[in-house]
């Protein structure tokens, strides 16, 4: 990806690169919503009773 | 069955183990966690309840931002702008003393990232942090490859300008700084 850049170009680059995955790191060990916890419960026992009445 | 096929996973299973990264994946896009958190939950939502049309062997997590980013720009059509209203996502840590210079640089980069424009932000966020070729990125945002090349040589320009990471002096400072916080980098001397 960064072979034909010059060395200045690539050295950015990388930089970019390794904090823009720290930044994503940092948000997915941000703690799930209860919003999210909530709707899997729901969904999980659906499925659950749907299985159950087939 | 073969003994080498390797077992089965439920894929409702497997879309619990892509939730934090859909949510990274959620505030990096919109810059806001109400915002982020009510399209993460219309994307769990459909996803689960389509799981069917999820075709077993293709990768789940591109399925998964390919739903959430199409539900994001169909709230911004709706909504006829740019979905602007930043809030907490990127700037959370600004009330906190910084403990060192380091942290201050990735405020810095915080900031600046999401001074982006969506689609920058969005092919950057897929191809720099996630690791998604530029073909992958380009299928999941449904435009051309070079399309996708041409947004992330932009956003890293407009990053390297609003850093000022072109100043050789900077990124040393720059490099010293980031190496403290996320280690070594790889970045050559």
């Amino acid at each position: 990806m960064t072979s034909s850049e010059d060395p200045k170009k690539a050295k950015i680059s990388r930089y970019i690169d390794e904090n823009l995955k720290k930044v994503f790191s940092d948000f997915e060990s941000d703690d799930m919503p209860d919003q999210i916890l909530d709707l899997l419960a729901v969904l999980r026992a659906q499925d659950e009773t749907s299985k159950g009445a087939k | 069955m073969n003994s080498n096929t390797p077992p089965t996973v439920d894929p409702k299973d497997e879309l619990l183990t892509h939730l934090p990264a859909l949510r990274a994946f959620a505030l990096s896009l919109t810059r806001n966690r109400a915002t982020a958190d009510d399209m993460m939950q219309d994307t769990v939502l459909k996803a689960w309840t389509n799981m069917d049309k999820f075709q077993t062997g293709t990768n789940m997590r591109a399925w998964l931002f390919t739903i959430l980013r199409n539900n994001f720009y169909s709230s911004r059509r709706k909504l006829n702008r740019e979905v602007a209203d930043v809030d907490n996502a990127f700037s959370d840590q600004l009330s906190v003393k910084p403990e060192h210079d380091g942290r201050l640089q990735m405020m810095d980069f915080k900031v600046a990232f999401a001074q982006l424009p969506d689609e920058q932000r969005e092919a950057l966020i897929l191809v720099g942090a996630n690791g998604f070729a530029y073909e992958e990125a380009a299928q999941m945002c449904g435009v051309a490859t070079g399309t996708i090349k041409s947004r992330v040589n932009r956003a890293r320009a407009k990053l390297t300008e609003l850093l000022q990471l072109d100043d050789d002096e900077a990124l040393e400072l720059t490099d010293t700084a980031t190496v403290a916080i996320v280690g070594r980098p790889g970045l050559p001397s």
